[in-house]
């Protein structure tokens, strides 16, 4: 039979405020154990929640960033459960007033095509704290530093059918986040999280099968890989004549299996109602212009003007606009360059891939955009061939020295761009290649293009990788076509 | 000494009649002597008290006495108290010593005011008669050949007032836990509007209802504390912005055409006729200053009483879920596991009356039963609200019994919870409503006092106690004090 994929997503969003949503402790990431948990915090009794207002304004951009309605009056709501990370026995949360109405984001997949994939909404509610499990022989340790950060949680339509859709949706997402600066999208540290809702249907069905969700996958890669593991998992139960439990999964990436963390039969009833120690939230149109006035450029927005301003096509311009900080460096690197396309390669290829690899992001980047922007400057003049370049970033990397100039000169990784030079080199090479020539002379010009490499590897060698390739192009051609 | 007014030990204080050790000392004395048959303080804090009395001595020989300095008075044991014990009246909270002190306290402390301990309650302030205390029950020092209850749950703040073992105490009220023991123990009892007084510090019972005001023997004495108390606090997003009047500033007002309403369905059939008496002649008595009264409806006030029973348990078993013996209060022995330390804590550290609300208040909010009964709940709410608002459009006060009877026995009410929840019928509506009401002595009843109340619109509180004061001027029903003290 073939089945059909449907999946939503949740989206757990700390805002980057300074501090938490309903007190004024830090909301710091890594501080000592319970060291920002005020009274308010740890629930002392009589202790009362005052709200933060920049958690509203960073919803509120949010919510303008994906077009959404904005709820001029929003409810916060008790969600009651007893957990030693909860420390009040309830959370603070929006059930039927949340701040972010329904909005919508497109996304873009590899084939070019694009989708709209609709938010149902987003609303405000505190992050609970942590239980740590190891190291207390039996016990469980509590900590409550990251108890009451602002989250928002972003709910999807289930407008998505398959891990690519859904993998290029929270990656929008965190486009956006970062974009807007509402929080700082350090997936690792938890700062975005997503749970993902999957159900299979057969082709063609209209009714929606019995979905499970499977919790708190912190990588892009581990979503995409969630998401196979339990659209086969259903697959098999479904084809095997069994039937798919509404259940709460959890992936473990490392080993990439999941298990059953709680069936709907043990879900609890969460009795919410009205949180009476928080008068709804009125906001007046007023407010929300003054917030757009001051939302920064989106990440659409931003390819758009790469686009026009920089030439450089979609896709790339895409890439890189996605997230505030890799644009920013592109934009920087741009300037001293002087080459957008070119700057836009050794952006999107060899640092993105030193970045991915060494698991950092841009903002940690060993090499400011100063500096790649000088590298860049550097091929594009002739100075140093790619291949160089490449030698040169991995020292600017390492930070063993931040003068390009004087890397290439001391690696004498200069090009040789003297004519006369290099028509030597050629003559000596050539002269003893005497039955590839032939072979050359003997092809057709499709045949030829291919051929043509192998004298370069030749050339490069004699020249101890100095020539400049594209002068020895020339000059070959030259030799070669006579 | 002891049945002096706070106005009255204010003014000796600053003639130098006696000095704030001096007056601290005579009521810890009088706590000790009387205190083990009344049982209205759970904790008295002598040490502190008499330092405290020290220093408002030395600030008023520098010359910076306030008005408050160095008088002595009690907090009910619901505020929270840096350093010092704060059990609510339970055994959660049996070891419980506050890291801070509540908005209340602050203000007290930065009065100058002398805190003689904090005093007895029910359990959470979830009872009428003071029966639900962890720390044993409280006697009405009106008690005489049988024991009386105090009232509740402010039972021990009214007891230790009107047993002259503190000149005033401060109270809360959720749905009458001021008024009613105030009128049970011949005391002036202030509930003001829902948002005048800062919650912060004030251990919850239901957020949307309670309020904290003071319990005093007369009006201006309420109206000083008042003073203190009120105000907007940016640690209780609740508290209302509204500048506080001088509440002493128009006690002394002419009450001639003030439109007084009787609310014809409170002066019904199930009124006693000795209460009947109480409050006729009271509105004789303001009448005669010129207070015009008549007849108002609130229609749906029948339905007060169902609707606190869903809305106030509703809240609760939200508020005391953070008791669950992980950060504070009581803790099982050797839990076996997570389940087991917090059924075992729960079931140990809370009494029968706060779990049957807990109860109450966790299946009104049940899926499948919270449009029945909590939405409903809410929407007779807003229809008591209403009836409200609409009679105050010709009215300026209202006039009506603040509890069915004078103070009762022990076990009176038998083992229906109902049959207590009723001793509220005339108080909780001006909860549920927001606004603002008192109880003042009336008269007597079986040589037991019995108090009348009085419901102003929002924020009206000077209005009420101008009324209140000028029946006090009239009357001494607020003088009278019990045999044995």
């Amino acid at each position: 039979m073939q089945w059909e994929t449907v999946i939503g997503l949740e989206i757990h969003v700390q805002l980057a405020t300074k501090s938490k949503i309903f007190s004024g402790s830090s909301t710091q990431f890594g501080a000592e154990p319970n060291s920002q948990a005020s009274l308010v915090d740890l629930a002392m009794p009589g202790t009362l929640p005052v709200p933060n207002e920049e958690a509203f304004r960073k919803a509120i951009m949010f919510g303008l960033a994906i077009d959404a309605d904005i709820n001029k009056r929003s409810v916060f709501d008790r969600k009651n459960y007893f957990y030693p990370d909860s420390p009040k026995g309830y959370q603070t949360t929006q059930l039927d007033h949340p701040i972010v109405g329904a909005g919508n984001v497109e996304i873009q997949l590899s084939n070019g095509s694009k989708k709209v994939i609709r938010i149902h909404h987003a609303h405000l509610e505190e992050d609970a704290g942590k239980s740590l499990h190891e190291d207390y022989h039996g016990m469980t340790g509590i900590d409550l530093n990251r108890a009451g950060t602002p989250l928002i949680e972003i709910v999807s339509e289930p407008d998505m059918s398959n891990s690519e859709e859904a993998v290029a949706f929270a990656k929008k997402m965190h486009s956006i986040v970062s974009s807007v600066g509402i929080g700082d999208g350090e997936m690792s540290q938890g700062s975005m999280r997503f749970d993902v809702n999957i159900s299979i249907r057969p082709k063609g069905e209209e009714k929606l099968g019995t979905r499970t969700e499977t919790k708190n996958l912190n990588s892009f890669r581990f979503m995409e890989k969630a998401i196979a593991l339990e659209v086969e998992r259903q697959i098999d139960i479904l084809e095997d004549g069994g039937t798919i439990a509404q259940e709460t999964r959890l992936y473990d990436g490392e080993k990439d299996i999941s298990r059953s963390m709680r069936s709907k039969e043990e879900a609890n009833d969460y009795r919410y109602f009205p949180c009476p120690d928080l008068l709804p939230v009125i906001i007046d149109e007023e407010y929300i212009d003054s917030i757009r006035a001051d939302m920064p450029e989106l990440p659409d927005a931003r390819a758009a003007r790469f686009v026009e301003q920089y030439a450089l096509s979609d896709y790339d311009a895409a890439l890189l606009a996605a997230d505030a900080n890799t644009a920013a460096f592109f934009e920087k690197c741009t300037k001293i360059s002087g080459d957008a396309k070119l700057s836009a390669n050794w952006v999107a290829g060899e640092l993105s891939a030193r970045l991915n690899s060494d698991e950092i992001s841009i903002k940690q980047c060993p090499i400011e955009a100063d500096l790649l922007g000088k590298l860049v400057l550097r091929i594009k003049d002739g100075t140093v061939s790619s291949s160089g370049a490449k030698k040169v970033f991995e020292i600017l990397w390492k930070q063993e020295s931040s003068d390009v100039d004087a890397i290439i000169d001391q690696q004498g990784l200069k090009q040789v761009s003297d004519t006369g030079a290099l028509e030597a080199i050629v003559d000596e090479v050539l002269a003893g290649m005497a039955d590839q020539i032939t072979q050359y002379q003997e092809a057709d010009d499709k045949k030829r293009k291919k051929l043509m490499g192998g004298f370069m590897g030749p050339l490069m060698k004699a020249s101890k990788g100095q020539g400049n390739p594209k002068l020895f192009n020339q000059i070959l051609a030259k030799k070669l076509n006579k | 000494m002891f049945n002096k007014t706070v106005k009255e030990l204010s003014l000796g204080l600053s003639q130098g009649e006696f000095s704030s050790v001096e007056l601290t000392q005579h009521y810890l004395d009088r706590i000790k002597a009387k205190d083990g048959e009344i049982n209205s303080f759970i904790t008295v804090t002598e040490e502190r008290a008499l330092n405290e009395a020290k220093v408002a001595d030395k600030v008023r020989a520098d010359g910076n006495a306030q008005p408050w300095t160095g008088i002595p008075f009690a907090h009910k044991d619901i505020f929270c108290t840096e350093g010092v014990l704060t059990t609510c009246g339970s055994r959660m909270l049996e070891n419980f010593i506050s890291p801070y002190d509540a908005t209340v306290v602050t203000k007290m402390k930065q009065a100058g005011s002398v805190c003689l301990g904090k005093t007895n309650m029910d359990e959470f302030a979830m009872g009428s008669s003071n029966e639900t205390s962890y720390f044993g029950k409280v006697i009405n020092p009106w008690s005489d050949k049988e024991q009386l209850v105090p009232g509740g749950s402010s039972g021990g703040s009214a007891a230790a007032v009107a047993a002259g073992l503190t000149p005033i105490a401060t109270a809360t009220d959720t749905g009458g836990s001021i008024r009613q023991p105030a009128s049970l123990c011949g005391l002036t009892g202030l509930k003001p509007t829902y948002g005048r007084v800062s919650r912060y510090g004030m251990i919850a019972f239901a957020s949307s209802l309670d309020q904290a005001g003071p319990m005093a023997r007369t009006a201006e004495d309420a109206a000083m504390m008042l003073n203190v108390m009120a105000g907007h606090d940016e640690k209780d997003s609740t508290s209302i912005v509204k500048d506080v009047p001088d509440y002493t500033a128009n006690l002394n007002n002419s009450i001639d055409g003030l439109r007084i309403g009787l609310p014809k369905e409170f002066f019904n059939e199930h009124l006693s006729s000795e209460l009947q008496k109480v409050l006729q002649d009271s509105i004789k008595q303001l009448e005669s200053q010129g207070a015009t009264f008549k007849e108002i409806s609130l229609p749906h006030s029948h339905l007060s009483v169902p609707a606190y029973y869903v809305i106030a348990p509703a809240e609760c078993s939200a508020n005391l879920s953070r008791f669950d013996g992980v950060r504070y209060g009581h803790r099982c022995e050797d839990p076996k596991d997570l389940m087991d330390l917090y059924q075992r804590s729960r079931t140990e550290g809370f009494g029968e009356e706060v779990k049957r609300r807990i109860l109450i208040g966790a299946y009104a909010l049940s899926a499948g039963y919270y449009d029945a009964y909590y939405n409903k709940a809410q929407q007779i709410r807003r229809l008591i609200k209403n009836d409200f608002v609409s009679a105050f459009e010709d009215i300026d006060v209202i006039l009506s019994p603040t509890s069915p009877s004078p103070a009762f026995g022990f076990d009176a009410k038998g083992d229906d919870p109902v049959q207590m929840y009723l001793e509220d019928i005339f108080t909780i509506s001006t909860n549920l409503a927001g606004l603002p009401a008192m109880s003042l002595p009336a008269g007597l009843i079986n040589e037991l006092p019995i108090g009348m109340q009085l419901i102003g619109n929002y924020f009206d509180e000077s209005k009420l106690l101008n009324v209140a004061h000028r029946f006090q001027t009239a009357t001494d029903w607020h003088t009278l004090a019990p045999k044995n003290i």
